[in-house]
């Protein structure tokens, strides 16, 4: 059902754009997505995280949403008049640093060209505007469960936050170095304890994490989160 | 002597004195670190980096390259080259200002609160945290020693005999055996002697594919053997026999010379051997009376301080950690804690409730990772778990890929919490 509806924008849009080949299958790269949504959000009610949400992302001029902090590097390729097009697009995702040098987005690059191939398109897809796409499709992401309001609200303890990011660092690195594990570094509070939430209700499914949330209060994963907005 | 008559010297080295006359030092409290591994280098890296220089922080470690253990293994499989394992201690001096001394420690006086070095220096200290990792306990290998060490290989601490292993495989016959001889419990790294079957079977499998392991346990049952037993079928076909000591008996003797390990059953004749014996702590630890009659050290729970002396700190591969295994992980994890409490003691600053964790990644072949891990809480009585997890058999080559890499990331995580 949701291939079909799928299909059927991406047929509009090989009508509208024509002479564009876009091979890329959006609902293939629903899953790949999986891999961004630490840091990027997509679809209705998406809003900033780590990164820019990727609402209306074709044509986008590089770094231009009015509320996001960007780099300045890529501050600097939309002034110089870099939006973002298939092209760009897969030049960043393949290796973000060889086309925005400093850029902040820590992301090793994908290299499987179909995968990219199959992002852009779901990229494509979330590019109509709005309204023009079902509210069902993003539902095709996990999403991580909601957080009661209170636990949000607990303001965190950085000092002891900074005794409990030692556990973390064990694996994580705390120059945002991410091979085969991610970057936990200056992501907003929020971002950080909706995830650790995430792993402590099992909801995502690393073992490991969900073994470290398990034995974290809801003031521990708060003062981590205080700690962690603030390092570079 | 005090600690006044230690000389320190610049960033990146320090001078020591024996016999000048003393000379005023630094008043800051002094932190001695015995040991540069998983457990000692994180404590003295975070004891430097958080009390910012309130603490003066010597880090006693007689080799300059350190060779993780963890991970040695993918080296003997060809998966790492052996300099990607070594580290060196120059950022933990240039970038953190701890003093680090190449020597050995041969002996702590806890009355004066001093470490004696080979050397003959004295180094006076507020408190010390020891953290030599294992020794061996040779009566459980009848007829095996360190000499025998240079034709067998013990390979479990990290270094030239992980290259002499290594060497050994590569250059035994065709159709050669290798033996391997696993430790009784307690030891450090429960899944390293069959994630190193596994590794030894990859190389082989690849240049000597006739060849056969043989692993002679003292064992019934060992860490992760569901996923090891199956992954070694898997990969490996019918090159790995496992013979535990219900089979074999008992080891009778082991000879260095004929290359045979003689147990009750059978008399076995290496090409390869790799006897790895019992463990307990290693030498300082118990000749500066830190052991029990187990031959480890027994701990404060919340914060790894040795119920021997409240001056005196324990870490890693050494200790009792209740259901905390020997790793690297541990003591990394274990550090952390100890680091916290030495410097609330010495310093004033804020002490919190002890976290620990650990988790040990083995690889089983290319791009076949698996895991096993827990959490920790510290009791009265012991470190006791929370609640762990363990990989599954029959689990995706994508999620076993996917673990493969975790591990990558952790190395290089943990390399860096240790070494800056």
């Amino acid at each position: 059902m949701q291939g079909r509806v799928l299909t059927k924008i991406l047929g509009c849009f090989w009508l509208v754009c024509s002479g564009l080949s876009y091979s890329g299958n959006a609902e293939q790269g629903a899953k790949v997505f999986q891999a961004c949504q630490s840091c990027h959000a997509i679809g209705a009610g998406a809003d900033h995280l780590v990164g820019p949400h990727l609402n209306n992302l074709f044509g986008r001029v590089a770094g231009s949403l009015d509320n996001f902090n960007y780099s300045a590097g890529l501050r600097a390729a939309g002034a110089n008049g870099m939006s973002w097009d298939a092209e760009h697009l897969d030049a960043y995702i393949e290796n973000p640093i060889a086309l925005v040098r400093e850029t902040s987005m820590r992301f090793a690059g994908l290299a499987s060209a179909e995968d990219r191939n199959n992002l852009i398109a779901f990229l494509r897809a979330n590019s109509v505007g709005p309204s023009d796409i079902p509210e069902s499709l993003p539902t095709s992401i996990p999403r991580d469960p909601d957080v009661d309001p209170q636990i949000l609200a607990i303001t965190g303890d950085p000092e002891y936050g900074e005794y409990l990011a030692s556990e973390c660092m064990t694996c994580h690195q705390s120059d945002g170095a991410d091979r085969g594990i991610p970057s936990i570094v200056g992501w907003p509070t929020k971002q950080f304890v909706i995830v650790m939430h995430a792993y402590k209700s099992t909801a995502r499914p690393n073992p490991v994490m969900q073994m470290i949330a398990a034995n974290l209060a809801d003031e521990d994963i708060a003062a981590l989160a205080a700690y962690f907005e603030k390092q570079q | 002597m005090d600690r006044r008559s230690f000389l320190k010297g610049t960033a990146a080295g320090v001078a020591l004195a024996s016999s000048a006359p003393a000379v005023v030092g630094s008043a800051k409290p002094r932190v001695v670190v015995i040991g540069g591994g998983a457990g000692g280098a994180t404590a003295a890296r975070y004891l430097a980096k958080d009390s910012k220089g309130a603490l003066d922080v010597v880090l006693i470690e007689p080799t300059r390259t350190y060779y993780t253990c963890f991970f040695s293994n993918l080296y003997i499989g060809g998966y790492r080259d052996f300099a990607s394992i070594g580290h060196t201690y120059g950022k933990l001096a240039s970038d953190y200002g701890i003093a680090v001394v190449h020597d050995w420690a041969t002996g702590i006086d806890r009355d004066k609160k001093t470490v004696a070095l080979a050397s003959g220096t004295q180094i006076g200290y507020d408190r010390v945290i020891v953290a030599p990792g294992i020794d061996f306990k040779y009566e459980t290998t009848p007829g095996y020693s360190a000499e025998a060490s240079g034709k067998m290989p013990h390979a479990w601490k990290g270094g030239s005999q992980t290259q002499l292993l290594k060497a050994q495989l590569e250059a035994m016959r065709p159709g050669g055996t290798f033996v391997m001889l696993a430790p009784p419990n307690p030891y450090r790294c429960p899944p390293g002697p069959y994630e190193r079957v596994a590794m030894a079977a990859h190389l082989l499998s690849q240049k000597n594919p006739t060849a056969k392991i043989i692993v002679l346990d003292p064992k019934e049952k060992f860490s992760k053997q569901g996923l090891f037993q199956e992954g070694w079928t898997k990969y490996y076909g019918d090159m790995v026999e496992w013979i535990p000591a219900s089979m074999y008996g008992a080891i009778k003797a082991i000879n260095a010379d004929t290359m045979t390990i003689e147990t009750e059953l059978d008399t076995f004749k290496a090409d390869v051997a790799n006897v790895i014996p019992g463990q307990r702590a290693g030498h300082i630890a118990s000749s500066a009376g830190l052991t029990n009659a187990s031959g480890f050290c027994p701990i404060v729970p919340a914060s790894m301080q040795s119920q021997m002396d409240p001056n005196v700190y324990v870490l890693g591969d050494s200790t009792i950690a209740g259901d905390m295994p020997k790793s690297g992980y541990s003591a990394n994890s274990q550090a952390k804690v100890a680091a916290m409490v030495v410097r609330a003691e010495l310093t004033g600053s804020r002490a919190f409730p002890a976290k620990f964790s650990n988790t040990c990644w083995s690889l089983v072949a290319t791009d076949d990772g698996v895991k096993v891990g827990a959490g920790y809480e510290a009791t009265a009585e012991k470190i006791a778990s929370t609640g762990g997890f363990i990989s599954k058999n029959g689990e995706s080559a994508e999620l076993r890929k996917q673990t493969y890499e975790e591990s990558i990331g952790w190395y290089n995580g943990i390399t860096s919490d240790m070494f800056g």
